[in-house]
């Protein structure tokens, strides 16, 4: 079956010798959600930018729904819908507006723009403030109607990029079971995001990228058992219970324990179980803890075990708007 | 839920031969106008405020400086309207550098970049709905002329023969001032970066005064740029005159302009 979405080497540098992207590839399987995850400067938004047609990549091909970006980008522009972070919608229009003019440009049918705008609307909750001027309008308003506008042309291919960054947690919850209900009716999805846990929780299939490269891929339960990031963290009163600890929790949760000053951290892939184990072996070799706490997998932990480092804020070139890079 | 992702219509808007491709190129340009045009009608305090600043250059140079300037076979008030006139309509073309830069500040340029419409309807879309602003300026500032004293000294068809020369000149100048906007960080440094531009070319003209009152060295840029030429065409039609010379000239500049700088405003647009 052919790949909805297919990045194939894609290389880009821009002006200033940032290489954003150095040889990227994935594929992703027609009605699914495929997740880059990373870092800001990963290179997420320019490999968005490269298949939407924005950007030409300087080597690499990029395809959708089999049609080649570069080769067919009039008709690669009529197959998908973008949202993304800066939510790209006209200040001086209503949202009904809005929704209007991109389906004009879209080369709608009236009726059927009238239509859609109508059910995205009424499903995005627009529409009381549908007739209203976006000034009015809050973050996560202004990003539904992104959303929404992306949506009018009822596009087979859907790319959001990082869709939740700095939103509330709700209007974050309630993004997350619209795209849900899309990929249900068939769409496939491209999300970049920051989030593991919105990864894990929309993603069939991962590709985590850094510096411009996939540094690993997979679904993401394979991801986190792999990179085994679920630990418990003990903090001890001083280094005198240390080697004793070390030696009580030797041999479980699979993986040795690491010590750094009065910290041990215990991978605990296997669950809750190894906390409990641990506490038990820690009361016998009489070790009283300061803390014990089970810490989830995040993205920073992903990146430690896959890079050695922890994932930094360097600010991403390609993820602010495009007039901030222009030459 | 299930009615968001909607019906599949996507792949069959694809346009197939040249004259749907024209017919869709044209409903885009119509609907980037449109836009542009509302935007401009829900900020009515700016087209409040760009109609103030020609109304006070009008009565700034018949009350103010009127007086003080002499101009030989001519009342100063018919020697003035045809040269604020022009100034009106360049000061006018800031706005194409200014709106372009904000949407593209806003990221709309990039979301319009990923859409299957027609790469030329937003320059297009722009600089007609600025034309259409014009338009309106133009016959405010023809009410206020007639409020303080203004005559057409030859007969409305040459009049409104003159109001469209300055226009086509308004229209060129809006392609150049979109290479200013898109090459702008933001819309603050377009307008700052348009009046460098703007101010020789309105001002070193025969907009206000004579351009043999000034000093030599000015003179021969005064005499032959387009402004000036585009005046004394709109001057003659208005006054009477000989027109033809005048006529040819700024259609000429106003053409060269276009086919100068509205390939460079289109790469500018595509590499922006």
């Amino acid at each position: 079956m052919t790949a909805a979405i297919e990045a194939d080497g894609l290389v880009k540098t821009f002006k200033g010798g940032v290489r954003a992207l150095d040889g990227v590839s994935f594929a992703v399987e027609p009605g699914t959600v495929f997740g880059l995850l990373g870092p800001n400067g990963a290179g997420k938004t320019t490999a968005v930018r490269i298949l939407t047609t924005v950007l030409r990549p300087d080597d690499g091909r990029a395809a959708v729904l089999g049609h080649d970006v570069s080769a067919e980008p009039g008709l690669v522009r009529g197959l998908f819908g973008l949202a993304g972070q800066y939510a790209a919608v006209d200040e001086n229009l209503t949202a009904r507006e809005n929704l209007r003019m991109v389906g004009r440009l879209n080369h709608l049918p009236r009726g059927v723009i009238a239509e859609r705008s109508h059910t995205l609307l009424a499903d995005f909750a627009l529409e009381d403030a549908a007739d209203r001027p976006l000034k009015t309008y809050s973050g996560g308003m202004r990003r539904r109607l992104d959303l929404a506008a992306a949506l009018v042309a009822s596009p087979p291919v859907l790319f959001l990029d990082e869709p939740t960054t700095g939103l509330d947690p709700q209007s974050r919850l309630d993004l997350w079971r619209v795209i849900e209900g899309l990929v249900a009716d068939g769409t496939t999805v491209l999300l970049t995001t920051q989030y593991l846990e919105e990864a894990d929780r929309l993603a069939s299939e991962l590709a985590v990228v850094d510096h411009g490269r996939v540094i690993a891929a997979g679904t993401p339960a394979a991801l986190k058992t792999d990179l085994g990031t679920t630990v418990v963290e003990i903090v001890l009163a001083d280094d005198r219970g240390v080697a004793a600890s070390m030696e009580a929790l030797t041999g479980i949760g699979g993986q040795p324990p690491r010590v750094s000053g009065t910290t041990i951290e215990l991978p605990a892939n296997a669950g809750p179980g190894v906390a409990m184990e641990a506490l038990r072996l820690l009361d016998q070799a009489g070790v009283v803890p300061v803390s014990f706490t089970l810490r989830e997998p995040s993205l920073d932990d992903v990146f430690l075990t896959l890079t050695g480092r922890p994932a930094d804020d360097r600010g991403d070139p390609a993820s602010v708007p495009a007039s901030a890079v222009r030459p | 839920m299930t009615t968001i992702a909607g019906e599949r219509v996507g792949a069959a808007r694809v346009a197939r031969g040249p004259l749907r491709r024209f017919r869709w190129g044209v409903s885009d340009t119509l609907t980037v106008v449109q836009r542009n045009l509302l935007a401009y009608l829900r900020i009515p305090e700016a087209l409040f405020f760009s109609s103030v600043q020609p109304i006070m250059f009008v009565l700034l140079f018949r009350y103010v400086f009127g007086g003080a300037i002499h101009v030989p076979g001519v009342s100063y008030v018919n020697y003035l309207i045809p040269g604020i006139f022009v100034q009106t309509v360049a000061f006018g073309a800031v706005s194409t550098s200014i709106g372009l830069a904000e949407d593209l500040q806003k990221g709309l340029i990039e979301r319009f970049r990923a859409l299957p419409m027609a790469r030329s309807a937003v320059l297009t879309g722009r600089t007609v709905a600025d034309l259409a602003r014009n338009v309106v300026v133009v016959l405010i500032i023809t009410a206020v002329g007639y409020a303080v004293g203004f005559r057409i000294q030859t007969n409305v068809a040459a009049f409104v023969a003159g109001l469209l020369l300055l226009l086509l000149f308004a229209y060129a100048l809006s392609w150049g001032f979109a290479v200013i906007g898109l090459s702008a960080p933001n819309s603050e440094t377009a307008q700052v970066m348009s009046f460098p531009v703007l101010f020789p070319l309105t001002f070193a003209s025969s907009a206000f005064v004579p351009v043999a009152s000034m000093p030599s060295w000015l003179r021969g840029f005064a005499e032959h740029q387009p402004v000036s030429v585009v005046v004394d065409a709109a001057r003659a039609l208005m006054l009477g005159g000989p027109t033809a010379s005048y006529v040819w000239q700024s259609v000429a500049w106003s053409v060269g302009i276009v086919v100068v700088l509205a390939p460079l405003a289109v790469r500018r647009y595509r590499r922006a």
